[in-house]
Parts: C-alpha cells; sequence; structure tokens
C-alpha cells in the first residue's frame, strides 16, 4: 500500500510542472482504496433503501403473502390523507423543537463549564459525559421509574405535583415524561459538539474583546457564538435528525398510549406488529423524506455551508 | 528494558491461553449441537405459563429418538406473536413446536407456516369450542393442548341480598341491576385497551347471535357484520355499564387481575373472569380470606346477552404447532401428539390451574379431587359450547381496529359505536385508514 502511494509522489517530485499526474494516480488510488467500502454501503443500505420503495407500492401482508397485490401511489394517499399521519408527524415535530431548544441551551452551559473550569477537568467532564453512555432504553425505564406515583420519586420531589398524579394517563405529562428522559440522556452529545466549537474561538479575540471593553454578555454573543456557529449547526443538525426519529422512550415508556406516539413508532407499528409491509415500507419512506426536509431547513437556516463546518473553512 | 520485556510474553501466553480456551468451547458448543450420535433435538417455543409442568412433559415426551429442548417467549401475547411470526416469516428450522394462542392458528395456518396436523388430532374427545380454534381451510392446523374459558364468578351472599336467582342463566342486564341494587356492590369485567376488551365484546356479540365478521376465509374481503342487532346489544350492555354504580373505578384500564380484590371487599362483585380465579382464591384461604368466605364463591354459566338466547362463552388457551420449515416435521408431530396427550393435560389442570381440552381429562379422578364436581362441568359445557374470536389472517388488525373504537367503555353508544367502528374496520381492512 505506502509503496504505492510513494512511488507517484517521488515521480511528482522530480517533474514539477506535472502535478495533473500526480493528482490523477491519488484519485484513482483513492477510488480503489474507496471502492469495497463503496459497494458494502450500496449492499447494507441502498438495497435496503430501494426494497422499502419497492415494497411501498404494494400491499403486502406478511402472514397473508398470497394477497400480496400492486397498488401504486395508493399506500402514500392513505397515509397523506389520515388524520393519525398528521398527529403524529406533529407531536413528532414536538419532540424535536422542544427537546433540541432545552438540549442546546443545557449544552452549551455544560460545554462552557468543561471549558472553563480549572480543578477537577477530567472529573467534572467525565460526569457531564455520563448519561451518554447509557443506553436509551435504560434510560426510558429509569425514568419511567422516577415518574410512576407508585414507587417513583418524582412526584415526592416536585411540591406542586400531587403524590398519587399519574403522568402517563394523559397526553401532555406523558411527552413530558418522555423528553426530560430524552433531553437527559442526549444533551452531553450536544454539549461535546459545541465543546469542540467553543475550543475552536480563538483566545486573542477574546482578548482584543476584553481590551476594547466588552462586557462578558457582549463577548458571549458577538465573539464567541458568532464564531462557532458551524459548531452549533452541526450540534443543531446531528440532535434535531436525531430527535426526528425518536422511538426508544416513547416506546419504553407508554408504549405510544395517550397519543405520545411519534412517526417512527406508526411505522414501527404498521411493520412490525401488524406486518403491513407495505404500508410499513411507505411510512418508512415519507419519514426518511421527512428527515430530508428537516436537514434542509436546518442548513439554509444557519445559512452554513457544511464544508465550513467539518472545519475546512 | 530487563523490567519492561517480561510482560509482552506474559501477555502473549495469556492470548495463547484465550485462543485454546475459545478453540475448547467451540469444539464443546459442535459436539453439543451435533447431539449424541446426531440425536435430533426439537425446540418446543412456550409461552410463560405453567413452564415447569411444560418442561416436565418435555422431557417425558423425549424419546430415543429425539430430545425436546423448551424455549421461553416473552410475556405478553402480542410480543409471543411478533417473534414467533419474524421466526417463521425468516423460514427458521429451528421453531419445531409452538404454543400458539388460538387466535393466532388461522393467521399462521394462512401464512404457511404451520404444518398440518394428522386427521386424528381432533376426535369425539375434544371439547368444541377450542377444536374450532384449530381448523383453518377445512384442515386441522394444531393440536389443543389447554383450554380456558370464562365464568360468572360471584359472592353468593351478594346474589342472595340482590334478590337474583342463579339457579337458571341470568343476563348482563340483570347481573347488572342486580349489583346496582346493592351499595358498593361491582360488576367485574376486563375493559382496558387491550386483548381481553375485545374477548369481551366478541363475546357480548355472539351472544346475541351476531358476529364482528363473517366470511373470514376471505381475508381481506370478509363482511364486516358488527354494525348490526347484535353489534348495537353489545353496545348497550357496555353503556349499561358504564354508566350504573356497579362499574369498577378503574373500568377503562380494567384487567383480569385489577377485578379480583372486589369479591372480598365490601357486598363482593359479580366477575366474568377465566377458568384462573377459582385456585386464586383458594390460595388466599387462611391469609386474606377465611374458609367460609371461600365457600360464599359462587359460579354461573356466562351471562347471557339477550334473554333467551344462549351466551357465548369466550374461549382461550393453548394450540401446539408444528413449523412448516423444521428439520424433523414428522418426529414433530409425534412429539406434539404425546405433549398434548391426556396425561399431560390433567398434570396441566391440577399443578398450573389451565384446563384440560378433551373430555377424558376432565373425567380424570385426579382432577375431581382438585376441582368441586360442578364447577368442572361448568369448565367443560363453557369450553364445549363458547365461541371463538374470529379466525382471520387479519386478526391482529381486526382486534386492533375494534379496541381503538370501542375504548373507553365510557364513551360506548349503541347508536354510534357499531356503526363507526364496521366503517373503520373495512377501511382498515382495505388499507383506507391507518391503525
Amino acid at each position: 500500500m505506502t509503496s504505492t502511494v510513494a512511488t507517484p509522489a517521488t515521480k511528482g517530485g522530480r517533474q514539477a510542472p506535472e502535478t495533473s499526474d500526480r493528482a490523477k494516480a491519488e484519485s484513482r488510488l483513492a477510488a480503489k482504496l474507496v471502492a469495497p467500502a463503496l459497494v458494502v454501503m450500496l449492499v447494507v443500505t441502498a438495497f435496503p433503501i430501494l426494497r422499502a420503495l419497492w415494497l411501498s407500492f404494494y400491499n403486502y401482508s406478511l402472514t397473508a403473502p398470497e394477497d400480496k397485490e400492486f397498488v401504486g401511489l395508493s399506500n402514500y394517499l392513505t397515509a397523506l390523507t389520515d388524520g393519525l399521519f398528521w398527529r403524529d408527524i406533529g407531536m413528532t415535530v414536538i419532540y424535536m423543537v422542544v427537546t433540541v431548544g432545552v438540549e442546546l441551551v443545557i449544552g452549551f452551559i455544560f460545554a462552557m463549564v468543561m471549558h472553563r473550569v480549572i480543578f477537577a477537568r477530567g472529573v467534572i467532564r467525565t460526569s457531564i459525559l455520563i448519561p451518554y453512555g447509557i443506553i436509551t432504553v435504560v434510560s426510558g425505564f429509569a425514568w419511567q421509574f422516577a415518574f410512576t406515583y407508585q414507587n417513583g420519586f418524582v412526584n415526592g420531589w416536585l411540591p406542586f405535583i400531587d403524590d398519587q398524579f399519574n403522568w402517563f394517563g394523559d397526553t401532555v405529562p406523558a411527552v413530558i415524561a418522555i423528553m426530560v428522559s430524552e433531553i437527559w440522556k442526549t444533551t452531553p452529545f450536544m454539549s461535546l459538539l459545541l465543546l469542540a466549537g467553543l475550543a475552536q474561538v480563538s483566545d486573542d479575540m477574546i482578548e482584543a474583546a476584553k481590551v476594547d471593553g466588552a462586557t462578558w454578555w457582549q463577548r458571549l454573543w458577538k465573539v464567541i457564538i458568532p464564531n462557532m456557529r458551524a459548531a452549533i449547526m452541526v450540534a443543531v443538525l446531528f440532535r434535531a435528525l436525531d430527535a426526528y426519529r425518536i422511538f426508544d422512550n416513547i416506546f419504553v415508556m407508554t408504549n405510544g398510549a395517550v397519543n405520545t406516539e411519534s412517526i417512527s413508532f406508526l411505522t414501527y407499528r404498521q411493520t412490525i406488529e401488524q406486518f403491513q409491509l407495505g404500508m410499513g415500507s411507505a411510512l418508512a419512506v415519507l419519514l426518511f423524506l421527512s428527515v430530508l426536509l428537516v436537514a434542509f431547513i436546518i442548513v439554509k437556516l444557519f445559512r452554513v455551508d457544511l464544508a465550513q463546518a467539518r472545519g475546512e473553512g | 528494558m530487563s523490567s519492561s520485556a517480561p510482560p509482552p510474553r506474559r501477555r502473549r501466553r495469556r492470548r495463547s491461553l484465550a485462543a485454546a480456551t475459545v478453540l475448547t468451547c467451540a469444539a464443546g458448543l459442535l459436539t453439543a449441537c451435533g447431539g449424541d450420535s446426531g440425536k435430533p433435538v426439537l425446540t418446543w417455543y412456550l409461552n410463560p405459563d405453567g413452564v415447569e409442568v411444560l418442561d416436565g412433559i418435555a422431557e417425558r415426551c423425549s424419546t430415543d429418538r429425539y430430545d425436546i429442548e423448551t424455549e421461553l417467549l416473552p410475556t405478553g401475547a402480542t410480543d409471543q406473536r411478533v417473534q414467533l411470526a419474524r421466526r417463521l416469516a425468516a423460514e427458521d428450522d429451528t421453531a419445531d413446536l409452538m404454543n400458539l394462542d388460538p387466535v393466532f392458528v388461522a393467521e399462521f395456518a394462512n401464512a404457511g407456516w404451520l404444518e398440518e396436523m394428522p386427521a386424528d388430532t381432533l376426535t369425539d374427545d375434544t371439547l368444541e369450542g377450542i377444536a374450532e380454534t384449530v381448523r383453518w381451510d377445512d384442515k386441522v392446523y394444531a393440536a389443543p393442548l389447554w383450554a380456558n374459558t370464562q365464568v360468572l364468578w360471584y359472592r353468593k351472599s351478594l346474589a342472595e341480598q340482590a334478590g337474583l336467582d342463579m339457579s337458571g342463566p341470568v343476563t348482563w342486564e340483570q347481573v347488572i341491576d342486580a349489583a346496582s341494587s346493592v351499595p358498593d356492590a361491582k360488576v367485574g369485567v376486563q375493559a382496558d385497551r387491550y386483548e381481553a376488551y375485545v374477548v369481551w365484546i366478541n363475546a357480548l356479540i355472539q351472544g346475541a347471535g351476531g358476529d364482528i365478521i363473517s366470511d373470514v376465509e376471505a381475508g381481506k374481503d370478509a363482511s364486516v357484520d358488527i354494525d348490526s342487532d347484535a353489534g348495537r346489544a353489545a353496545a348497550t350492555v357496555i353503556q349499561q355499564l358504564a354508566g350504573s354504580s356497579a362499574a369498577q373505578g378503574d373500568l377503562s384500564v380494567s384487567r383480569e387481575g385489577t377485578s379480583l380484590p372486589a369479591m372480598y371487599s365490601g357486598p363482593g362483585e359479580f366477575m366474568t373472569n377465566w377458568t384462573f380465579v377459582y385456585q386464586n382464591y383458594k390460595g388466599l384461604v387462611g391469609g386474606d380470606i377465611t374458609e367460609e368466605d371461600f365457600a360464599d364463591l359462587g359460579w354461573a354459566r356466562y351471562p347471557a346477552t339477550v334473554e333467551g338466547e344462549e351466551s357465548k362463552p369466550p374461549v382461550g388457551g393453548i394450540d401446539i404447532g408444528v413449523g412448516a420449515f423444521s428439520k424433523h416435521p414428522d418426529l414433530a408431530l409425534e412429539a406434539a401428539q404425546c405433549i398434548t396427550e391426556t396425561e399431560s393435560q390433567v398434570r396441566l389442570a391440577v399443578d398450573a390451574g389451565l384446563m384440560p381440552a378433551t373430555q377424558s381429562a376432565y373425567e380424570s379422578p385426579e382432577l375431581a379431587e382438585a376441582y368441586p364436581a360442578d364447577l368442572l362441568a361448568l369448565f367443560q359445557e363453557s369450553v364445549d359450547q363458547g365461541g371463538p374470536r374470529p379466525k382471520s389472517a387479519y386478526y391482529a388488525t381486526i382486534s386492533s381496529a375494534i379496541q381503538s373504537v370501542w375504548h373507553s367503555p365510557e364513551s360506548v353508544d349503541p347508536d354510534t359505536t357499531p356503526k363507526e367502528s364496521a366503517k373503520f374496520l373495512s377501511e382498515v381492512l382495505e388499507g383506507k385508514a391507518l391503525l
């Protein structure tokens, strides 16, 4: 491997003007190196995606394989004209906006703490990151126990809540419980990404602003945040796409009862529980398209080009 | 240098030791897989009811030609169905024997996942209610292992106080009126948004001579019959109970277990529930209840939906199916026959409280010792004349669609609920509405 790389490099060094040859050889090599990974990617991702697309045009139940029939776009029409689909989309957007919003604020505070802390740095950074190391399903169970009135502590700790209050009996409290679990578990991820952004902000600029007499608040808003816009955008984008696909916490905590289900949950129910592979696939395709839309909106909203976000700018 | 040299060697030695261990384990596994001199192993998937007894049966039915090993399925019926279906859809050849809830049989048989059973699986000895659950398309696809049914459990003193004559058949209306006439008396049912609520609705509709759907073998094109006089009669009963003082406080989340305690608090209750209730209360004697309390427990046939028409008690239980992709279908069929024979059924009834599916098992002296004679007769009659839930390849869809419209019981209205649920069910079956 190394010898292949070395040959064009030495050749390029001797014949300075012919760098294009070297570039060509390099890109050819790159293509060869990437090819196996690309093939694997196509097999494990493109195939299922195309198959889901294909299945979505059928009325196909796993338990009645002989009744499989081509129905064209009928599954999409059914889904898009059904009130349940839009209710679940609305619910999903609420989950996404609220959890990402709260995580951004708390995550930023945590990032500042991790960035500035002078004593016990390792301990503090580690303890902030611990929840992210916990599996979402476990977090879901832990918070479900915490919120149940039979044996949980939440009712006891909140002074304005009745001890017998059932968090999972109605939509709003159940959604709050699910969001708390989601936020607790993923805020560390947000703060980790923001910490990387904070580290990129040059101390010189902050020093200069200080010399010019900027207050702490002005430095934050005029120097630090504008200079880490790319990092914020990556953090928000990653988390928003993750939050849009919320499933585990809902599955564990309410199993979709009291109207808490998200679009992923609806897709799961059609495919796995009802065995409706056609309708399930159509919903999965719609989920995929709406994730793309969310990504597009966020990229446009922050007006940041991704090359810059990757640190190439 | 000299101090840093040993560790790598030690590490290497440890690594080769680990490799040797892995090899030994793998070799051990291989021999285990191959079995002693290639003796086939049949895997039997169990639902977690009476597991100890079933393990004993697996041991007894293992022969010198094959061994039966048991695997446990998840607790919930939905999860059991999903796990079995995913194995079978993937043509898993280790799914030899399976404990099936009766409502899975049609769905699985229709998908071609179950081996057809020999003609003599069902005999005159098999109780009709459970026999009906294993037939699909004029063939038999599973063997009944045990049969469950619901009866009306009540406190004799409560019936007396309310002036309800329990010597003949009673109707739901009479039961609800009787309980309402006594302060704090309740009528216990299962009306949470889950399968047992559909069990209740189905029994009410069948009791009025109707069906949720008919022509079930047409699959998606089955005729939806819930919007009928029978459907309205069922809705009337639910509405009457939900609006009466006899309704449990937690009616909309009531399950088999939650309706039990009301029997011995205050004046007691009338409760429709499965056969396990007898052993359950018997176990409380000397603790929560006295011998006298237990003697006050009465039982009667499932209440009728309409006066003069015989009730159709719910039928449950477990059927044994043989996987269509099994490597040893002949041996599995043979094992299924052994598993379901009378001796096993008696053991299940006596040791685990899971009642038999055949008349001969009901007549065993051991059973007569464990249960009162009139209760055994009632169970047997109840299974024999009971009504199964719709046998359809789309049962899971049908059940969820019914639950989604008929829940909560407080919202049931005979004028709108049957009509609405018929429309929704048709749309869902045609793929025109999301569930």
